[in-house]
């Protein structure tokens, strides 16, 4: 792989990028006549990933959340700008992290114990699992075929994945797993879940206030969803 | 160099529940009290309203009202032969770390412990005799009685502003109640919270297999209330989210909401925010404390604030941490079952399955922190036998639900994938047509486990962290096994469409994931000073002017939250100060 076909890679992929955003699937009334505000965070634009990256992350979003006729697909949700934007940010940073040492692996049921920054630790597994997609494939994650994706997804998930660098594969997958559910679930005003589409999937209403009289009313019955976030509300 | 304060009668340290309660109390009896916190001012007007207090991802995820782990957590392991590392972030259980502490968070589930707990050793020997009993099961009577605590439970319950239905109003059983419950003096100020579709489904499945459901009591107003103070809550709205939550209705009963604006609008009263305790200062004679050291967080310095009379009411945890910083009674050794601080460290075990069933609408987005319907027939049941099952203590089982916003609670059959088109088609299905059947079980104290200072890891100021030395024993093991059962059991009877079947842990206990904040234990009350660190009025055995208050002196942990017990002590706390130590400053109960 060459810098050129990263660079030529890239560029087609910010095409794509912008095409989908233009093409976003027709919204329901609501969110229609109710224009939605604009935040910094669901601007497109890396704070912290970098090509490389971004291609990944756009890729595994892509994979674990594919279009169909529940959701659009995962960048089109915006789950990379959420990822990106919480790396970059104080979690990303490390922020409430206990970061003294001296650092040992300890067991399991002692939780994380490694001395990366969650933004560390996505650098490094980043560049851990291409080289293991490299090795087994011949090309980074984002350029594999949709099943083999699949099978390194598995790898990493079920633990039989060990990276040649030493970083622990499953503390990875975990961080990667629970940032891609975060980017679909949580409140859009953090760059993900654009258009409410992860609260549109399961029914969830949002930032809804008052349930009061709700709870009888829709007492097993279907709620009317139209998901409300902070940003419509402030 | 050190600034030494002028010194006051009482200082204060931790401002939620116990330290509002008492702060107040004592406050208005005249004394002059400092209270000093760690966290900032956060109040419902301007931190906990629309819109942005509902973030998932802030509170829930974030942890925005927890203690920040980045200056000062725990080490960790299972057993004293595992080297014990740090929590490096909050997973297992939640400090909170504002004014108002957990009291903001937590879900306002209040219950009233009873003699069942109180008199755990006596009762079971004397039933079953001692051998029943494990050797390095170390539970012991708490000497203190339900008799004693039933008005301050009241009290508390007037307070929080707690919804509920009695079952044993002075003796009589009443139908819709729980009828193994300890008499009742009063009916709760608040009629019990709409039933959801969940628990409704579950208490005609536990009735119909001959168990007594009823509604879980909880410190969410079930109609817009105004507490015997005062203090105005509006009515629940079931919005929800409320566990990790400040409530923007005012209708959870919480401190800040509470006794602590009644403390600070008293002029004897005085808070200072940002202001980390490290240590209690013990006097030149060893047998009171004169005041508390702290540093200022806003710039560094370190201060000594002289008081009369020191009352630590951090987190439980946080208790004893600073109990053992402070050189204050004997550090509890588990091999050669000396001393007494840091013993009987308690945690809570449990189980649940999920049912699914198609074509019912739970609206899981629909509730209450408190809208459960419980049953204790494996609880505080008497009746119930524990001797063919050969464990101590109990679990209730329980259905509703609490908090299941979507980054958290998206429960799909087992066997679903965990991503692509099978997992999104599975996550939109059954979001909102699954519910939960919970049991949350007791722990029985352990000679192994416990608390002391780590010898290798410092917090942010430099001090040793403090070491939580835990694992689930055979008694919790045999428990789960039993009520695996029992959910299995009551879970088939409602026959789902598909069902995740409880299964009992065998697993050791893990730091992640979130399991409770009911951690109690470490400075445990009890009737003599070689086997407790305080007495019943939660006065340190050693230094009679120094009193610990908090679930930290609980001698074991029940299957019930811990904030009743907390709250009744704290109000029995302030009394036996107020009538009785202010008037003779010296030990409330003879060592």
């Amino acid at each position: 792989m060459t810098e050129q076909g990263l660079g030529r890679r890239d560029f087609l992929k910010g095409a794509v990028v912008g095409g989908a955003a233009a093409a976003t699937p027709s919204l329901g009334e609501s969110a229609q006549a109710q224009p939605q505000a604009t935040t910094e965070a669901t601007a497109t634009g890396y704070a912290f990933l970098n090509f490389v990256e971004a291609a990944f992350v756009e890729a595994l979003v892509d994979h674990m959340v594919p279009a169909d006729e529940l959701s659009p697909k995962g960048t089109d949700i915006g789950i990379n700008i959420y990822i990106d934007r919480a790396l970059a940010g104080s979690w990303g940073k490390g922020e409430r992290l206990y970061m003294q040492g001296p650092w040992r692996l300890g067991v399991p049921s002692q939780g994380y114990q490694l001395p990366l920054t969650p933004a560390q630790l996505y650098r490094a597994g980043i560049e851990a699992t291409n080289a293991h997609c490299r090795k087994s494939y011949g090309k980074t994650f984002d350029l594999l075929s949709e099943s083999q994706r699949e099978e390194v997804l598995a790898a990493l998930s079920s633990g039989k994945l060990a990276f040649e660098n030493g970083l622990p594969a499953r503390v990875f997958w975990t961080t990667l797993y629970q940032t891609v559910m975060e980017g679909m679930f949580s409140d859009p005003i953090h760059g993900g879940n654009r258009e409410k589409a992860g609260w549109k999937l399961i029914g969830f209403p949002g930032a809804i206030a008052v349930n009061r009289e709700n709870v009888q009313k829709f007492r097993d019955k279907k709620f009317p969803v139209d998901p409300v976030g902070i940003a419509d509300m402030s | 160099m050190v600034t030494r304060l002028k010194e006051v009668d009482v200082v204060v340290v931790g401002l939620g529940w116990t330290g509002g309660i008492l702060g107040k109390e004592l406050a208005e009896a005249g004394l002059k009290v400092v209270a000093l916190e760690r966290g900032a001012m956060r109040t419902s007007d301007n931190d906990y309203s629309l819109p942005n207090i509902r973030d998932e991802l802030r509170y829930v995820v974030r942890h925005d009202l927890m203690q920040n782990t980045a200056r000062d957590t725990l080490t960790i392991r299972n057993n004293p032969s595992q080297e014990a590392l740090p929590m490096r972030r909050l997973g297992s259980f939640l400090p909170g770390e504002v004014v108002g502490g957990s009291g903001v968070h937590w879900s306002g589930h209040t219950w009233r412990w009873t003699d069942m707990e109180f008199k755990v050793r006596s009762q079971y020997e004397e039933r079953y005799g001692k051998n029943f009993i494990p050797a390095d099961m170390t539970i012991q009577d708490w000497g203190i009685t339900y008799a004693e605590l039933e008005p301050y439970y009241d009290k508390f319950e007037r307070v929080a502003a707690v919804s509920g239905k009695a079952g044993n109003l002075r003796g009589q059983i009443q139908p819709g109640g729980n009828p193994f419950e300890a008499p009742r003096a009063n009916e709760y100020p608040l009629p019990p919270l709409t039933t959801i579709l969940a628990s409704e489904m579950f208490a005609a499945a536990a009735k119909s297999s001959g168990y007594h459901p009823f509604p879980r009591p909880a410190a969410n107003a079930s109609r817009a209330y105004t507490n015997p103070d005062g203090a105005k809550f509006g009515a629940c709205q079931y919005c929800g989210y409320c566990q990790r939550f400040g409530c923007e209705a005012n209708a959870k009963g919480s401190p800040h909401i509470t006794v602590i604006p009644l403390a600070m609008s008293n002029p004897n009263f005085e808070l200072r925010t940002y202001s980390w305790v490290t240590k209690v200062i013990k006097d030149s004679d060893g047998k009171r404390v004169s005041g508390v050291s702290y540093t200022n967080l806003l710039n560094g310095e370190e201060l000594e604030q002289p008081a009369g009379m020191v009352l630590l009411c951090a987190y439980a945890i946080n208790n004893v941490h600073l109990m053992l910083l402070s050189g204050i009674g004997q550090p509890y050794d588990p091999v050669a079952q000396t001393g007494v601080i840091g013993k009987n460290y308690c945690y809570q075990t449990g189980t649940g399955a999920t049912l699914f069933f198609q074509g019912r609408r739970f609206n899981p987005f629909m509730s209450a922190g408190g809208s459960n319907v419980t049953m204790d027939d494996y609880n505080i049941n008497w009746e119930f036998d524990r001797g063919p099952h050969g464990f101590i203590g109990g679990y209730n089982v329980a259905a509703g639900f609490n908090t299941a916003l979507p980054i958290g609670y998206r429960p799909v059959p087992s066997g679903t994938p965990q991503w692509g088109k099978a997992w999104k088609k599975a996550t939109a299905e059954w979001y909102q047509t699954a519910m939960n059947i919970g049991a949350s079980g007791a722990v029985m104290a352990n000679r192994y486990n416990c608390y002391d200072l780590d010898p290798t890891y410092r917090n942010a100021l430099g001090q040793p962290l403090m070491r939580m030395t835990f694992d689930y024993k055979a008694n919790e093991h045999k428990m789960g096994q039993h009520a695996a059962k029992v959910v299995n059991d009551i879970a088939r009877s409602m026959n789902p469409t598909h069902l995740n079947p409880a299964v009992a842990r065998t697993q050791p206990w893990t730091v992640v994931p979130y399991q409770s904040t009911h951690n109690t234990g470490g400075t445990i009350m009890g009737t003599s000073p070689r086997e407790s660190a305080v007495n019943k009025y939660l006065q340190s055995w050693d230094c009679h002017n120094l009193f610990v208050v908090g679930a930290n002196v609980f001698p074991h942990n029940a299957s019930y939250n811990p904030t009743g017990p907390v709250g009744a002590l704290a109000y029995w706390t302030a009394d036996a100060i107020k009538n009785r130590y202010v008037k003779n400053p010296a030990p409330l109960v003879p060592a």
